[in-house]
């Protein structure tokens, strides 16, 4: 199996392989041009008679249920990340395969942590082929070093449901930790000592799995309601001592930034929305749980609260001052896919109005609509921006993979899209030249705001008219580089070979760009 | 061996500066090991700065060690010339180009606004390149209480280097000197790199501040230099405040004499409040000294960062006081501090009355003008163009007021 081949020049000028893992991929054509047809992918038929009448599916490890799944080579586990940095459940999965001496295995997460470092092991040893999902930290510095087997798969949430939908990926078998289940495999994430909120993450997974495991920390007496997985597609509950770590579950990230420049940039966010009429009554946003993201959003509550306006409704992931905003009657609707914070789970379990949805409804390619689209602000991170708007958000400007996509591409489809950075972090400029990858292309990125100014896409003539006269120092984006090249001086590009460690994928589940070995 | 000197900071927290470890070595050529955070995007441009700099300071052989945590140039420059200079005796200066928006040195204005001034550490190269972004109207370089003993040395490379470099953004820029005599060395690092005001600790005597002027007068000769340099000597003592009236007609350079209520209430042997009755006496005094010479009188820095409410409160006691600004210590209180201090509304509508009421008596030829049953004299009238410019400055008035009337 080739790990990478035919390279062409996609539609956004990237060279990008057209076989990866041995498979066929499409090279992006361009935004709203790759049309799939067909009907969607199905898993096997499954009939009630394969499964205990009296609904009890509980076995006595997670090893059984692997073994009754018939774990073997070469085959995709898939995973959700709604633990964060305190999941205890991944690991165990590989480290099981290891003991029974699977070779090859593709991990899907829908994005990986800090926490799942230990499985560079099982990388090194080939219990685990690739991954497709992300990669933080050192397994995203393993990646970039070329060290992975197989060529690592980059998507964003959406990508992940369309690639399942559409029968690019087959997940043999789909391992779900749930906070609380019953023995039938209903779950959720409202109770338990490791609740987080929503399982937003699982749907598909669950939906086309071949086969589908429950974990639970907390088995209850059938029914466990509300569902959020649904355990008649469930194959098999398994008991353990715990989940995961709930002081690592609850994100660290979830707090406004103390920094005075980070919170110069949220204020000038804020009032950029204002000056150009996006926040106002009955609007929508969503924005992340970054601290400056938070901060943004905390400036958005202070400007609804005084001009007693309310939003319609907040895209989640939510957090605490999301909630405040709730319950004070500032936004009508919390829509959530992924809760971050304590806050944010009590608010799921308790307020009608703070409700579970997920990457079907908001991301998917292969859903009739989403909500991102619907949402009228967005608010995003990058670590790269060039002077054409395009973003990068998974490799830094060294070339190492950091970071995952998450939701970022799908976002990119809402009404305004605005990424409040750093000119400069510590010596390292954001803006640059061109992206070392390109995860979005400028065309739906319409404004950057940094602590020295703020450039909006000239694609944008209507928030440029109405920024007219505003006192915002609004810049031309080369301008911008050119004062953060004057202060940091002027970089030189990272190294690369020429062997592809990874792709990224659009959200159409074309290859956007490629990830490549850095020289050592 | 030969001596090893080291400058600058490193460790898990430090951003933004590096750590240089310098030995003059017997080994021909220069062997130089970079450990950065940003190697892989300047990693060859640090290593050429690096011989750069040894190469002017005509060292053939040395080991040189940089821990760098993504360092501006013109501080990993400040860095190496602060370490070399502990092992060689040289007058030579490596100096970085001044920052373009400062090619032609230019004294600021003597009665320009200075309702917020913020401290900045003088050896906190991560805090300095954007203090100017907050918009105080003052940035205060300091080497005196933010540095530490041991690092006073290296601190005045990184201050030289920062008033050459780096961008203000349209604030004074300020640098608090050491207490004197310790301080008048400090000038040699400033005076000649387009300082506007230099701020005087714990000033108890006249004999100081004529002290600093002979060195800044030596200092400018030698530089040829033309532009003004103002003081602002801070009073924090009990002798300082007691002398205040000599202190604050000591110099014709002195433009604003500011409090420090950290010192002064430890010299008193008292708490310091955040309502502040117990330095009432003092902060007066303060203000009257510098009324009747023609100063400005600032108030004190608020030391509780997080407590916005109370700097709130606080600043407009000061400014009831007849304060015309505060010190800041986080750049989150300039906001505060510059509402707490703009006129009110009452104030800026009584003020444009007041001057279109003279404006208008002097064009008819009336000398004596009067509103309503008051009568308007020429210091009212000044003050009330002053709280007008105040009030267009700090965006609380349109400048085409008059058309909109």
């Amino acid at each position: 199996m080739k790990k990478f081949d035919k390279l062409v020049l996609n539609a956004a000028g990237r060279l990008v392989p057209t076989i990866v893992n041995g498979k066929q991929e499409i090279p992006f054509q361009g935004i709203g041009k790759h049309r799939p047809s067909g009907r969607k992918y199905a898993p096997t038929i499954p009939t009630v008679l394969d499964y205990p009448e009296d609904g009890n599916k509980v076995v006595s490890s997670l090893q059984e249920a692997l073994e009754l799944c018939d774990l073997k080579d070469g085959m995709t586990i898939s995973t959700h990340h709604h633990l964060r940095d305190g999941d205890l459940i991944a690991n165990q999965i590989f480290e099981i395969a290891n003991n029974l001496n699977v070779k090859d295995l593709v991990w899907l997460p829908s994005a990986s942590f800090p926490c799942h470092d230990p499985l560079i092991h099982y990388l090194e040893n080939g219990t685990i082929n690739h991954i497709e999902g992300s990669m933080n930290g050192p397994l995203g510095r393993f990646t970039s070093e070329g060290k992975m087997k197989g060529c690592a798969v980059l998507r964003s949430h959406g990508g992940r449901f369309q690639a399942i939908q559409d029968g690019e990926v087959h997940i043999d078998i789909a391992i779900l930790a749930a906070p609380t289940a019953d023995p039938f495999g209903n779950g959720n994430a409202l109770y338990g000592p490791s609740a987080c909120g929503v399982l937003g993450y699982s749907l598909a997974d669950y939906m086309y799995a071949d086969r589908v495991i429950v974990v639970t920390d907390n088995l209850i007496a059938f029914p466990c309601m509300p569902m959020q997985i649904e355990g008649n597609y469930v194959d098999f509950v398994v008991k353990v001592d715990k989940i995961g770590l709930p002081e690592k579950i609850v994100s660290g990230t979830t707090q406004i930034t103390k920094s005075p420049d980070r919170l110069l940039i949220a204020e000038m966010t804020a009032q950029f929305c204002l000056e150009a009429g996006l926040l106002k009554d009955g609007c929508s946003f969503q924005a992340g749980a970054g601290g400056t993201s938070l901060a943004v959003e905390d400036y958005f509550h202070k400007i609804l609260l005084k001009n007693r306006w309310k939003a319609r409704f907040c895209f989640g992931g939510s957090t605490e001052y999301m909630v405040k905003m709730l319950e004070d009657g500032s936004v009508d609707y919390i829509l959530d896919a992924q809760a971050f914070d304590l806050e944010a789970v009590r608010s799921i379990r308790d307020n009608a109005n703070h409700c579970d949805v997920s990457v079907f409804h908001a991301y998917n390619f292969h859903s009739k609509g989403n909500y991102a689209g619907m949402t009228d602000i967005v608010i995003l991170g990058a670590t790269e921006i060039d002077t054409n708007f395009n973003g990068n958000v998974v490799t830094h400007s060294d070339g190492k993979l950091l970071h995952g996509i998450g939701g970022w591409q799908n976002c990119l489809h809402a009404k305004c899209t605005i990424i409040p950075v750093p000119l400069f972090r510590d010596r390292i400029p954001v803006i640059v030249d061109e992206v070392t990858t390109l995860c979005g292309p400028g065309s739906m990125i319409d404004v950057i705001v940094t602590e020295r100014g703020i450039a909006i896409n000239p694609l944008r003539k209507d928030l440029i008219e109405k920024m007219t006269g505003s006192k915002l120092p609004i810049r031309d984006i080369n301008d911008l580089k050119e004062e953060a090249d004057a202060i940091c001086g002027k970089p030189t590009k990272p190294r690369f070979t020429k062997e592809v460690v990874g792709i990224v994928k659009w959200v159409d589940g074309t290859v956007i760009d490629t990830l490549w070995k850095v020289e050592d | 061996m030969g001596k090893i000197v080291s400058c600058g900071n490193h460790g898990e927290r430090i951003r933004s500066d590096c750590h240089v470890t310098i030995e003059l070595s017997d080994v021909k050529g220069l062997d130089i090991q970079l450990k950065s955070k940003v190697k892989s995007l300047y990693g060859d441009a640090i290593i050429a700065q690096t011989k750069e700099i040894i190469n002017f300071f005509d060292i053939q052989n040395a080991k040189i060690q940089i821990n760098d945590t993504g360092a501006l140039p013109y501080v990993i420059a400040a860095r190496i010339e602060a370490a070399i200079k502990l092992l060689i005796e040289t007058d030579k200066e490596f100096l970085p180009d001044f920052h373009s928006d400062l090619k032609t040195p230019e004294t600021t204005p003597r009665d320009r606004h200075r309702v917020s001034r913020l401290y900045i550490p003088g050896n906190s190269p991560g805090l300095l390149i954007n203090a100017g972004l907050h918009h105080p109207d003052g940035i205060i370089l300091d080497l005196e209480d933010a540095v530490a003993p041991d690092k006073k040395h290296e601190a005045r490379f990184l201050v030289r280097n920062a008033l050459r470099a780096v961008n203000f953004y349209g604030a004074e820029r300020m640098v608090r000197i050491n207490q004197i005599p310790a301080g008048l060395q400090d000038l040699d690092f400033i005076i000649p790199h387009h300082v506007n005001l230099v701020l005087i600790p714990k000033c108890e005597t006249a004999e100081q501040i004529k002290q600093v002027n002979e060195r800044i007068g030596i200092i400018s000769i030698k530089h040829n230099l033309t532009q003004k340099v103002w003081l602002m000597p801070i009073i924090e003592s009990a002798n300082g405040v007691m002398n205040v009236e000599v202190i604050a007609g000591a110099a014709h350079n002195i433009v604003a004499m500011a409090i420090g209520l950290e010192d002064l209430t430890a010299d008193l042997g008292i708490q310091r409040t955040h309502e502040a009755t117990e330095t009432f006496f003092a902060r007066s005094m303060v203000v009257m000294a510098c009324k009747a010479s023609g100063i400005q009188p600032i108030d004190s820095v608020f030391s509780d960062i997080a407590d916005m409410e109370a700097l709130k409160e606080n600043a407009l006691n000061s400014k009831a006081l007849g304060f015309v600004g505060m010190g800041c210590i986080h750049p989150r209180q300039i906001k505060v501090i510059h509402e707490a201090f703009a006129p009110a509304i009452e104030e800026i509508e009584k003020a444009k009355k007041i001057v279109i009421a003279f404006e208008y008596a002097q064009s008819l030829g009336i000398g004596v003008v009067a509103l309503g049953t008051k009568m308007i004299d020429p210091p009212v009238v000044k003050r009330a163009h002053h709280t007008i410019e105040l009030a267009i400055e700090m965006d609380r008035l349109d400048k085409n007021w008059r058309e909109l009337q």
